[in-house]
């Protein structure tokens, strides 16, 4: 008899899911599907607004990410205006980009994440989080709270607030960097680096407890994707897009993110309001890619920064051809915060920063406009269309959770076929199915992320839809 | 303030033995005596329409609260301007207006320097207690420098007023009831093609919320200039009134 195991609400992860998991005759796993169970509608309920409102308004999408969407939109802005923007623009909202990463993959690694990997996944429920992780290692709490404290001061420093600044808009943004706010910035740096450095030291040889789950946390063949500069350094603001098959090799380089239409579609399923985008030439299965920081430094030729650059040799190390263990998320991730401090300080110190020239003024030149840029979690697309006075037609926005979709689906059912038995459900067996989806940090929606204290709701259903067993955790 | 001519009246706010002409109303004693009272379509320099409601006041022996804006003095009155039901009345009405369009501060472009959110927040109003009705209104940004956003209307008529007593054009008018009810230019075409329109900029200047703005810009611009600006705009509109007074 065919059953299906449900474990719903997906903790630990920005938004609201869950996961299916679907049994054969035989109680072996058959399929493994991650829901997503929230629709929103931005891109409907925006039309007939003003494009220039955009940024700010599509920044409203997340309460983790705000300022993301915000540059992705002001850059689509800045293509409907058909502007060149002033230096100091770019490099201000360069850092706050960054900073922006900085503390989102702090609050995923240390805050969501950590538990599992200092703790164990078999660790008891009730100390499986942050407050778990204060009692076993104070100084790595210590420093996952000072790393995204820091990423959140500068967005403050530059935006005026933390959360939903509005600081970045079509053109530019709205005010100039001064001496102080930039020393301000800069007397952070040490202090941050150190964490961070502190911080890889002593997780790195944790990594190596995990030798089952990186070979069975999502570890496939698929393609990544992600923006490199003209370097072919690690980049998040500008650059093309580029993407490496799973050997390492590079089957797209230098494509125009203005184009991104022209080589990815999104495909519909009826069982989740999340799209499963894919890279046109090679179709829907073959086409699927990851992206977010485990992509990110695989395609690059190195980081650009030099601790950075030590880290990403060993992160490369890991695997021969591309890291292809969605395990090794965490890692990147530690590593992207590295090259972020450094890369704020590089830009701090370029005295082009101080310029009183950081906004372009332009009326509409295009009707249409698109912005790319890279989220904590991925490659951020907005696409706008607009009328002839300025007001929003259409939009699409492809979401870095999105781009991963289709990976996450394959590592849940690779997970699900390692670890569970089909007669018992464990906590350890279904705590890893979630942890694989915890490695992509999905970011599902805005605000909601609890501590370990979320219900969650495993139901095993047969194929006349009867609740045969059920596991309720508190 | 005595003028030659004009009786003076004799009367109390709040306790306070305060004077005033026969032609001043209750609000403009209060604005002499620094006794505050909020509004949102009562602006200096504009004629009266007591449209906002904000500024109703108790007055001794009237069973009706009276809008301080339209109410001449009298002798002997006795006016309450801040009595714990006024307080709630007060926010409640501001609930009405949160209700009625979508005020949503967080994504309007006069974010942190919008009258109607200003005043929520100074009167302490907490939550919308009425389910909000969010009418959908195109926005109209036909015009070349400005924008007509309905929704963030509130209805004041400040925009009506100025274009009419001040800048003579008499570009904007009221049209529809009730929940339907929106300002438009020229017998509703766009603004943009409006031949009465001087494209001055004062109903933006005047406009207390998000619902005439400048194009392309928003609060957090530098050169946001027609909202910020606004205290400077008012001496204007006040020796404007005093000429056209001396004219007629």
């Amino acid at each position: 008899m065919s059953r299906t195991i449900t474990i719903d609400p997906v903790t630990r992860i920005e938004g609201h899911s869950k996961i299916t998991i679907h049994l054969d005759d035989e109680g072996k796993v058959n399929d493994a599907r991650f829901h997503v169970t929230q629709f929103r509608g931005f891109e409907k309920f925006c039309e007939g607004r003003p494009f220039y409102e955009m940024p700010s308004l599509m920044a409203r999408t997340c309460g983790i990410c705000p300022v993301s969407h915000l540059v992705a939109g002001a850059k689509a802005c800045d293509d409907i205006l058909a502007v060149r923007l002033p230096d100091a623009a770019i490099m201000l909202r360069k850092i706050m980009n960054l900073s922006q990463i900085i503390q989102s993959h702090a609050l995923s690694f240390f805050y969501l994440s950590s538990p599992d990997i200092l703790l164990g996944l078999d660790s008891p429920v009730q100390d499986r989080n942050l407050g778990g992780i204060v009692k076993a290692n104070p100084e790595l709490a210590k420093n996952g709270i000072l790393l995204r404290k820091f990423g959140q001061k500068i967005i403050e420093l530059l935006g005026g607030k933390r959360i939903h600044p509005s600081w970045v808009i079509a053109g530019g943004v709205s005010t100039k960097l001064t001496e102080e706010q930039r020393k301000t910035m800069l007397g952070w740096i040490p202090e941050a680096l150190k964490a961070i450095q502190w911080t890889l030291d002593t997780v790195k040889p944790l990594l190596e407890n995990f030798r089952e789950e990186m070979r069975t946390f999502g570890n496939f063949p698929s393609l990544f994707m992600g923006l490199v500069n003209e370097n072919n350094e690690l980049e998040h603001y500008s650059g093309k897009l580029r993407i490496v098959d799973s050997v390492g090799n590079i089957i797209a380089d230098k494509l125009d993110p203005q184009k991104y239409f022209e080589y990815i579609e999104e495909k519909v399923e009826p069982w989740t309001f999340m799209k499963f985008p894919y890279y046109k030439p090679l179709g829907p299965d073959q086409g699927s890619y990851r992206v977010g920081p485990l992509a990110r430094l695989n395609i690059i030729d190195r980081c650009g920064t030099p601790l950075a650059d030590q880290e990403w040799a060993e992160f490369r190390d890991l695997e021969r051809g591309a890291v292809l263990s969605s395990f090794h998320y965490h890692f990147a991730r530690l590593i992207e915060i590295l090259y972020g401090i450094e890369k704020i300080k590089m830009l701090l110190d370029d005295e082009k920063i101080l310029s009183t020239h950081f906004r372009a003024y332009a009326e509409p030149n295009n009707f249409e406009g698109v912005g790319v840029s890279e989220a904590p979690r991925g490659t951020l697309i907005h696409h706008y269309k607009i009328n002839e006075q300025g007001l929003i037609t259409w939009a699409n926005m492809i979401i870095a959770t999105g781009h991963n979709n289709q990976a996450m689906n394959k590592g849940i059912l690779q997970a699900a076929k390692h670890f569970i038995k089909h007669d018992k459900l464990t906590e350890g067996m279904t705590n890893r199915v979630e942890a694989v989806i915890r490695c992509y940090d999905p970011c599902l929606s805005c605000s909601t992320h609890a501590v370990g204290k979320m219900p969650m709701k495993i139901q095993l259903v047969n194929s006349c839809n009867e609740i045969i067993d059920e596991l309720i955790k508190n | 303030m005595v003028t030659t001519g004009k009786k003076v009246k004799t009367f109390i706010i709040d306790g306070k033995d305060v004077s005033g002409t026969e032609d001043q109303t209750v609000i403009e004693v209060c604005r002499e005596n620094n006794i505050e009272i909020p509004t949102l379509c009562h602006l200096e320099g504009l004629a009266e329409v007591g449209a906002c409601r904000l500024c109703l006041v108790e007055i001794k022996g009237s069973n009706k609260l009276l809008p301080a804006c339209v109410t001449k003095v009298h002798e002997g009155m006795e006016v309450i301007t801040a009595s714990e039901g006024l307080k709630k009345y007060r926010i409640k009405i501001l609930e009405l207006f949160f209700s009625e369009r979508n005020h949503i501060c967080s994504v309007c472009v006069s974010n942190g320097i919008c009258e109607l959110q200003n005043l929520a927040q100074r009167l302490g109003m907490t939550h919308v207690h009425y389910p909000y009705l969010f009418p959908k209104f195109d926005v109209d940004a036909s015009h070349e420098r400005f924008v007509l956003d309905n929704n963030r209307c509130i209805l004041c008529t400040r925009c009506v007023r100025v274009c009419d007593e001040i800048e003579g054009a008499h570009t904007w008018d009221i049209m529809g009831r009730g929940i339907e009810s929106m300002v438009i230019t020229d017998l509703n075409k766009p603004w943009g093609e409006s031949e009465s329109c001087t494209s001055c900029g004062k109903c933006v200047a005047v406009c207390p919320t998000g619902a005439l703005v400048e194009k392309y810009k928003n609060a957090v611009d530098k050169s946001f200039m027609y909202k910020k600006d606004k205290l400077k705009f008012l001496p204007y509109l006040t020796t404007m009134r005093e000429v056209k007074n001396e004219q007629s």
